[in-house]
């Protein structure tokens, strides 16, 4: 038996089957798409004003509000952001198959043991890169203003992807662990806010200490600046290999963790 | 519309299984043998280690120590073989619920890598088997508990599976889908010559389908024998004569020479071998004494009795 083929051929199979479940199920998709784009709106008109002027938004020597500027400043942290939230897909959609006893039907098929989980990730994968498409396409609506040229653009959707593609993994070990799925949905919720907690919505120079000493570390802010620096040309410095650095960890971490717990209770 | 299968059928061989979870001891040590084209109903009471056994024999759970054969191959050193043979369904439908029934068993058809021709074909066979063709395109989860069983047992079937493993198959099922549930056993045995295991806590169902049944309990075989070799193991069958007031019940009980009775439900049990002749001297003595009972059952040994008889206890549910 080729396994190779095998196992390419199941994962396609249950990719497909993934995504049908999304068309028929889309609160996930929604709710990817609609947090990011309430915060876009959230920090573009009400604080917009106010953060643009406290930070001093790139672009514009004062950051007045209402230029425009701030919003080139916040899209690429809310851009960020949604591709950590929909990680939380990947969680529920592998806690509900393993809830629902289907999981246990797939097990017991002579199928190959990784395709069940690859399945689900690239199912994730895709919702998470439309997800973010359609809040990019808000972004730009109400005035977000990238430079970058088609290579930095494709630049920027590699390392969305590659980000996406690592959470998914990583939310898939979660969905293994989680009993239920309320907590499976729950369990991603941290990677939703750390962009926050990172250079999303201000430079960390402005943070305390002790929280500015936890965001310059975390894999968010890294990841924020290489964005940023690709979409509207601030300084990416070494940012660029660091984010990548970070995310073949989290997906090393995840893929193996993910692996493991799925092996667990199965047999040899 | 069978699928008849071009594979032999296949005989299972479990020796010694044995299976602890942290310090509790769930099985100890199980042989079973089903011949090619039977049945075996592994009953028992909940907790006795049936759906182990089960979650064992078709790959899911790794057993402490034991050896499984299923037509020839070992269940530890060739998995994928085993799986190629093996059908499950378990306690809960396992299908999708947001994919209609058509999709579910494509889906099957897929992941058993049949070519897409050969897929629709047993896809249309399965739903017109099954009677579930009208409902094909509508989602399962819109399906009645009858149905999702049905369309889950299609779903094992789409691989032409050799063996199939039935966990409490009618469990919370309404009567009608019961009686269906047991025909379309029964045809799996007769038109596709597959070999069954299938557990339940009810005794009826094991006496209806079983070629063979064995009686676990607390991780044990107390019992293997065809449903009439169990029926014997047990004292024989009784009339049981209900009486209006306790007067009556002395005055009855005093004919016969060794009576169990009851005084709070003035109930008086005596032994029968469940002939006419039996019931005529039983209400002969009766009417001598000139008592007649307000009620009286004719009560034939069933499985329920051998349940009770080898395990010492009732089972948790009471018959229906």
């Amino acid at each position: 038996m080729s396994s190779v083929g095998h196992a390419a051929r199941d994962s396609v199979t249950l990719f497909r089957r993934n995504l049908k479940r999304a068309i028929r199920y889309p609160s996930v998709v929604i709710t990817i798409v609609l947090m990011p784009v309430l915060f876009l709106l959230l920090f573009t008109y009400a604080f917009g004003g106010a953060l643009g002027a406290g930070i001093g938004a790139p672009g514009s020597g004062s950051g007045s509000p209402g230029d425009g500027t701030y919003i080139d400043y916040v899209a690429p942290g809310i851009i960020l952001m949604t591709v950590a939230t929909g990680c939380v897909g990947s969680a529920l959609s592998v806690c509900m198959d393993v809830t629902e006893g289907i999981v246990n039907r797939f097990r017991t098929l002579p199928i190959s043991r990784a395709s069940f989980l690859t399945g689900h990730v690239l199912g994730n994968l895709v919702q998470t890169i439309l997800g973010t498409a359609a809040v990019t396409a808000v972004a730009l609506a109400v005035g977000f203003r990238p430079n970058a040229t088609p290579v930095e653009w494709l630049a920027a959707l590699g390392l969305l992807s590659f980000l996406a593609l690592a959470l998914a993994w990583l939310s898939a070990g979660m969905g293994l662990a989680a009993k239920t799925v309320e907590s499976a949905s729950n369990l991603p919720m941290p990677i939703t806010f750390l962009p926050f907690l990172g250079s999303a919505v201000v430079p960390t120079e402005s943070m305390p200490s002790w929280l500015r000493r936890f965001a310059e570390h975390q894999p968010f802010t890294p990841l924020n600046e290489t964005l940023r620096g690709l979409l509207t040309g601030t300084g990416i410095g070494h940012d660029g290999w660091v984010s990548l650095a970070w995310c073949t960890g989290i997906g090393l971490t995840g893929y193996l963790w993910a692996r493991a717990r799925f092996r667990r209770s199965t047999h040899p | 519309m069978p699928m008849t299968s071009t594979r032999p059928p296949a005989t299972v061989t479990v020796r010694g299984l044995t299976k602890s979870y942290a310090d509790r001891q769930v099985l100890r040590g199980i042989d079973l043998d089903i011949p090619a084209g039977s049945v075996l109903a592994l009953l028992g009471p909940n907790g006795a280690g049936k759906t182990t056994t089960v979650q064992i024999l078709s790959s899911l759970v790794a057993a402490d120590s034991g050896t499984a054969r299923l037509a020839g191959h070992d269940l530890t050193r060739e998995p994928d073989a085993v799986r190629g043979l093996i059908g499950v369904t378990g306690q809960f439908a396992a299908v999708d619920n947001l994919l209609s029934a058509e999709e579910n068993l494509m889906l099957m058809a897929d992941l058993h890598h049949l070519p897409r021709h050969e897929g629709r074909r047993r896809t249309a066979g399965l739903l017109d088997r099954f009677d579930l063709a009208e409902a094909a395109r509508r989602p399962a989860a819109t399906y009645s508990g009858g149905m999702r069983r049905k369309l889950d047992l299609a779903m094992t079937l789409v691989g032409d599976p050799r063996v199939i493993f039935l966990d409490e198959p009618t469990t919370g099922l309404d009567p009608r889908s019961r009686r269906t549930m047991w025909e379309i056993i029964r045809s799996l045995v007769a038109d596709d010559g597959v070999t069954v295991l299938l557990t339940t806590q009810y005794l009826e169902e094991a006496d209806r389908l079983a070629d063979r049944v064995a009686v676990l309990d607390g991780g044990r075989i107390v019992a293997e024998g065809t449903a009439e070799e169990l029926k014997r193991l047990v004292p024989g069958g009784h009339i049981a004569l209900r009486f209006t007031d306790a007067a009556a019940l002395d005055l009855a009980a005093a004919c016969f020479p060794d009576p169990r009775r009851d005084d709070g439900e003035l109930t008086l049990q005596i032994p029968s071998d469940g002939t006419v002749p039996t019931l005529r001297a039983v209400l002969d003595l009766l009417d001598g004494a000139g008592v007649t009972p307000a009620a009286l059952s004719q009560h034939s040994p069933d499985l329920d009795d051998v349940f009770l008889t080898l395990t010492g206890h009732r089972r948790q549910e009471t018959h229906r």
